[in-house]
């Protein structure tokens, strides 16, 4: 045992977090929450409707001359001040954070509004005119390759941005020999981890320097300071980009707000006043960031007894409409773990990266990682089953072995400690596998459907951030020059009266980076952990940093974690130095312990931590000559081991590897297709443990969330781009009910290659969890072919088959042919007004009366004779929006009939349609009666049809109704009109 | 009731955290900013401003409410609670507060003061809830980082904990 573990030590016991009193209580300082300059503006965005658009016009004069309004910015007005976003790979292609001439996503900001507050910033974006013409969308990676498929980005010409091939060892001859080869095709969905906090940005900009000074709760990797820098046309001294105290969780995502902090930079820079910008959940989850989806075939060679001895990887990888920087990094993240826990030594790989009408991608936890591991270890359940072999014992088979360990993958890792197998069997047995298989047997023999998945996994931490140049040729490479390494910094400073602060740059999102690093410190130190204050804040103008400084990629516990003991032990050297005079004994014989400083041999002769530690201060001239100082150290440290690809593409992508095994028992419900987590159980190696309840919080954590991504949570988009789960009731967040309690089991197998042999562990489930709940309903149901997430329908429809139409017939109606990703709606219906056929001929024609009849209706112009245009709010269900309606009045025959087509826009979705209106005269006055047929795309297309052909019915009634009593002043509103339910009811009781 | 309109500022009174409030909102204010913006108590905090994250828990004459749900007017004459008045007093924190640093009921802390507010009105109005009562009051909260099991936890241990200092005072 080293002695980080003895039990007197700080590290390795799960003190209470520092962080927690404040948080408790409500102090948090959160982005939000920080205060700000009192002349500061807020921003607010219009965002495309449209998947994929051309801008023809875009009208902010009115929105100019709202009272309150500051600035509006275009797309063109921030590109005049800016440079593109730096895109990660070579090709032909510019990347705004806003659009220009064309919109490619539903969500991206067209139009940037800065006002004294954010709600009038938002009735200013209402003012804003866009002139859009439609273009067709494509929202399937595999649909964006083909040759007719629309072009996102015309200068590039072709979705297919970036396309590399890789051969290790010698895949074909492998093929060539093996006795079976077995492949899977999976689509790996868009999901995100998306935090409970959204993103914030406030930022202000100094004329008088050229400089910008953000404040946002950017998460890292600070790589991304260099693109903002080169957007922003500054030199980095003069881009100051600063984080606060606290982060309401990033999980990757927060990586995803730096084109806002260029956005928001510029909006303060023309407003000329601070602008704070605070995401809504809308925004957030339409358009911040996303994993990225993608579609993978994965063959493997394969030996009669499960042996794998080669693997071909096939991915297709969707990054949305722009490639924003780290990526194409989510596509080779994993490069060098493509094998994963396995010894495979042949390898081939061919990695495509499209651009679709999606929301650009970034980081995510897991990072990757779920996008391997769930076709790879649907294979090797795949394998098994088809070879008739024990699932367990092909996992087993391929395992890397114990004693390869540092092993070097085919593709280039260097897998640095661990013994799979003896975990793997720890797990077994501990984890009860066999209790469980047990378990199934009984649930099957009462005829319940009920299945076990298993799950190897490979954990990569601490990323090398060289590992994203594997995307060029190794020619290009050598031009570039090598790039690899990943800095972590620490400092340590001791003050005038002996109290330790501890600054790093990493950025800390809920994990207690302060907690463990005041354990850390204080050990080395011999100081209660009371007496080391710990500060995470980063201010690039202030402290150190580097590109790899951030929260990201579990880089803290081995990387910064351990950057921090390295400067702990510098000043510790010094500090045994200085005392060892006063001590009268060798520096050797000196320890640290409850604040004092004292001789090993004889702990009685002793001096104060805090008197040795003045010294430097108060009298640097009795420091012994040569020591230094030991007021203030900054240790940078990069592991030697993080090297550039090699000339044959070979990369060591990450520092450390743990190891992962779970093991879970599904049951499925045969009525509602709901699935069951009975029990699950995961092993982590993550290397030596240094606070066992915040290791156990990161693996629950990313464990519930990879339950999300299992089960519930999809960034859905409708065929027409339409993006369908905008708000977290659409976006399935697992709640406490979800949430199965882990097993958690532990092995430690310390990194060879980090200073305190901590591994990272908070990525595993995100990686091991989707694929090994995939794989137990595929045992349960017997059905191989899955696509996450596994929800109640789609389960349904593996057990039962495709849910049938209703049997019900459909309104007679020919309904206008819907298009793509539409719905289409249909009714006619009558009724009777008190006025003459000349009165309502008039109404029908003038916009204030439209104005007044027109359910919702804030405004109604009269654009010519035969063209309106009416700005709306309408709700259905739980789907309430404002949108524009343009109407165009055709076939005129006064004062008894006329057409209305239009269409109509709105954030929530769009709709065309025709509707005919016809008066007759009758005895009390006029029979008004119409028919239309319309098609209705976008948010609220989903929200399924009956709530909608209702709700249509019931916009179109009161139309009428309005228009009766209008007409009759009061008169005709003999229909008890109240009450929703009642209008609807007499509508569907005067349908013809 | 007297008619609202959008621009026109109202005069709200109410009482929080045991002390009156006077302030002038705009009808359509949402009490969520009122409090966090114009009074400046930032422990409630906000998540979806639609009612789905409960982030934004407070206590409404005793209840839990999501102030993101509430105009700033509605509170006229309530008495409302928040996260700021759990706590007992300045280096101390209550039962519950004491429990969730205790079993680490927390990461980042952003759902934290939300989740606080509905377990402290679960506490006083049913002191024997038991695991069910209180994973189903957990339902309404979204977590992203503790995958719950903490939480629960830190609710049960300080239950049981009110529960004995009940009884050792009868
Ligand atoms: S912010 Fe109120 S429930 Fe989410
Ligand atoms: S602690 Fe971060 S959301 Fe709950």
């Amino acid at each position: 045992m080293n002695e980080l573990t003895r039990p007197q030590s700080l590290v390795g016991q799960s003190v209470e977090r520092v962080e927690d009193a404040s948080l408790l209580k409500g102090r948090g300082r959160y982005i939000d929450d920080l205060p700000t300059r009192r002349d500061t503006a807020y921003a607010a965005f219009l965002r495309s409707p449209h998947a994929h658009a051309e801008i023809r016009a875009i009208d902010t004069d009115k929105a100019k001359a709202h009272l309150g309004v500051y600035a509006v910015l275009t797309g063109e007005d921030v590109a005049s001040l800016t440079n593109s976003l730096v895109v990660g790979v070579k090709a032909d292609v510019e990347c705004w954070p806003m659009a220009r001439d064309r919109a490619r996503y539903v969500g991206e900001p067209v139009v940037l509004v800065v006002a004294e507050s954010r709600y009038i910033a938002e009735d200013a974006l209402d003012l804003v005119e866009v002139t859009y013409e439609t273009l067709p969308p494509v929202m399937d990676p595999r649909a964006a390759l083909a040759d007719d498929a629309p072009v996102l980005h015309p200068s590039l010409g072709t979705n297919l941005i970036n396309e590399r091939s890789f051969r290790y060892g010698d895949p074909e001859a492998a093929f060539e020999a093996a006795a079976h080869r077995i492949s899977i095709t999976t689509a790996y969905p868009r999901n995100s981890c998306t935090p409970i906090e959204t993103y914030g940005v406030i930022a202000e900009y100094d004329p008088g320097e050229d400089a910008y000074d953000v404040t946002a709760n950017f998460q890292g990797p600070f790589s991304i300071h260099a693109v903002l820098s080169r957007a922003l046309k500054v030199p980095g001294n003069r881009m100051r980009l600063r984080t606060p105290p606290d982060s309401g969780g990033s999980f990757g995502v927060k990586q995803g707000v730096f084109p806002y902090v260029v956005l928001i930079a510029i909006a303060a820079r023309v407003a000329d006043r601070p602008v704070k910008w605070i995401e809504d959940r809308l925004e957030h989850l339409t358009a911040s960031v996303s994993a990225t989806n993608r579609v993978t075939t994965l063959e493997a060679a394969v030996e009669p007894d499960g042996r794998i001895t080669a693997l071909s990887w096939d991915q297709i990888e969707d990054c949305g409409a722009h490639l924003r920087a780290p990526e194409p990094a989510t596509l080779y993240r994993m490069h060098g773990n493509m094998t994963g826990a396995y010894a495979i030594d042949n390898v081939a790989i061919r990695n495509r990266v499209v651009l679709t009408n999606k929301t650009p991608t970034g980081l995510n936890r897991g990072f990757g990682g779920p996008q391997i591991y769930f076709p790879l270890e649907r294979l090797v359940h795949k394998i098994a089953d088809e070879l008739g072999l024990d699932r367990l014992d092909v996992i087993r088979k391929n395992l890397v072995p114990s004693d390869a360990f540092p092993y070097r993958t085919a593709t280039g890792a260097l897998l640095d400690s661990g013994d799979y197998e003896a975990a793997l069997d720890r797990a077994v047995t501990k984890g009860g596998l066999g209790e469980l298989m047990a378990r199934r047997d009984a649930a099957r023999a009462e005829g319940r459907l009920y299945g076990i998945g298993l799950t190897a996994a490979v954990e990569p931490s601490v990323s090398n951030m060289g590992y994203i140049t594997t995307v060029l040729t190794p020619e290009a490479r050598a031009k570039a020059g090598p790039k690899n390494g990943a800095q972590a910094v620490a400092t340590v400073g001791i003050d005038p009266l002996g109290s330790v602060t501890v600054k790093v740059a990493s950025v800390p999102q809920g994990q207690g980076h302060r907690t463990v690093l005041a354990q850390v410190v204080a050990d080395r130190l011999g100081l209660p952990l009371s007496a080391v204050r710990v500060n995470t804040e980063l201010d690039t103008n202030r402290d150190a940093w580097s590109i790899a400084s951030g929260n990201y990629a579990s880089r803290f516990a081995p990387a910064v974690a351990g950057t921090a003991r390295l400067a702990a032990d510098r000043l510790r050297g010094r500090l045994a130095t200085i005392a060892a005079a006063q001590l009268n004994v060798t520096a050797d014989n000196v320890d640290f312990a409850d604040g004092k400083v004292f001789d090993r041999g004889n702990p009685d002769n002793s001096v104060s931590f805090a008197r040795v530690a003045a010294a430097s201060h108060w009298a640097p001239g009795t420091v012994p000559e040569g020591t230094g100082q030991t007021i203030r150290e900054t240790v940078f440290w990069t592991p030697d081991e993080l090297t550039a690809p090699t000339a044959e593409d070979g990369i060591n992508s990450s520092l450390c590897h743990g190891f992962i095994f779970d093991f879970c028992g599904v049951e499925i419900d045969r009525d509602t297709g709901v699935a069951r987590i009975d029990r699950y159980v995961t092993m982590h190696d993550c290397g030596t443990i240094l606070h066992p309840g915040m290791v156990d919080g990161q693996v629950r954590g990313g464990f519930a969330q990879a339950v999300g991504a299992a089960l519930y949570e999809e960034y859905a988009y409708g065929a027409d781009g339409s993006f369908l789960t905008g708000t977290l009731a659409d976006y399935l967040i697992p709640t406490v009910m979800e949430t199965p309690e882990p097993v958690i089991l532990h092995f430690e197998s310390p990194s060879p290659f980090t200073p305190l042999g901590a591994k990272g562990v908070g990525e595993g489930n995100c990686m091991s969890t989707p694929a090994c709940i995939a794989n137990a309903i595929a045992d349960a149901t017997g059905v191989e072919d899955l696509t996450l997430p596994l929800s109640p329908s789609k389960i349904s429809a593996l057990i039962h088959g495709d849910e049938k139409p209703s049997a019900r017939p459909k309104n007679d109606a020919k309904p206008l042919k819907a298009r793509e990703g539409e719905r289409a709606l249909s009714g006619e219906g009558s009724a009777e007004v008190s006025a003459t056929r000349e009165d309502i001929w008039a109404m029908l024609l003038d916009p204030k009366t439209l104005e007044a009849i027109i359910p919702g209706a804030h405004k109604v112009e009269k654009i010519s004779d035969t063209h309106f245009r009416a700005d709306v709010t309408l709700g259905v269900g739980p789907v309430k929006g404002r949108y524009r309606a343009d109407i165009e009045l055709s076939d005129m025959v006064e004062p008894e009939a006329v057409t209305l087509s239009g269409g109509t826009e709105g954030a929530l979705g769009s709709g065309r349609g025709q509707g005919r209106i016809t008066l007759t005269a009758t005895e009390n006055g006029t029979c008004v009666s119409y028919s239309y047929e319309a098609g209705i795309g976008g948010k609220v297309a989903s929200i399924g049809g009956r709530l909608l052909d209702g709700a249509a019915r019931v916009v179109i009634g009161q139309f009428f109704q309005s228009l009766a009593r209008y007409a009759g002043r009061g008169k005709a509103a003999e229909a008890p009109s109240t009450g929703v339910l009642a209008r609807l009811k007499s509508l569907l009781g005067r349908r013809a | 009731m007297s008619r609202l309109n959008a621009h026109e500022k109202k005069t709200v009174t109410f009482k929080l955290n045991g002390l009156p409030v006077r302030a002038d909102a705009e009808s359509r204010m949402l009490l969520s900013d009122f409090i966090r913006h114009e009074i400046g108590l930032t422990g409630t905090h906000v998540g979806c401003e639609h009612g789905v994250c409960g982030a934004c828990t407070i206590q409404v004459d005793g209840a839990p409410a999501r102030a993101c749900l509430m105009l700033a007017v509605q509170a006229e004459g309530a008495d409302i609670r928040t996260v700021e008045a759990l706590s007992p007093g300045e280096g101390r924190l209550s039962t519950l507060q004491a429990a969730f640093k205790r079993h680490h009921g927390l990461q980042c802390g952003f759902c934290t003061p939300g989740i606080l507010m509905s377990l402290d009105a679960l506490i006083s109005a049913r002191p024997d809830a038991g695991r069910d009562e209180v994973r189903d009051h957990l339902s309404g909260h979204l977590c992203r980082c503790t995958g719950y099991v903490t939480i629960v936890e830190a609710a049960l241990s300080a239950l049981d904990e009110i529960r004995r200092e009940v009884k050792s005072n009868v």
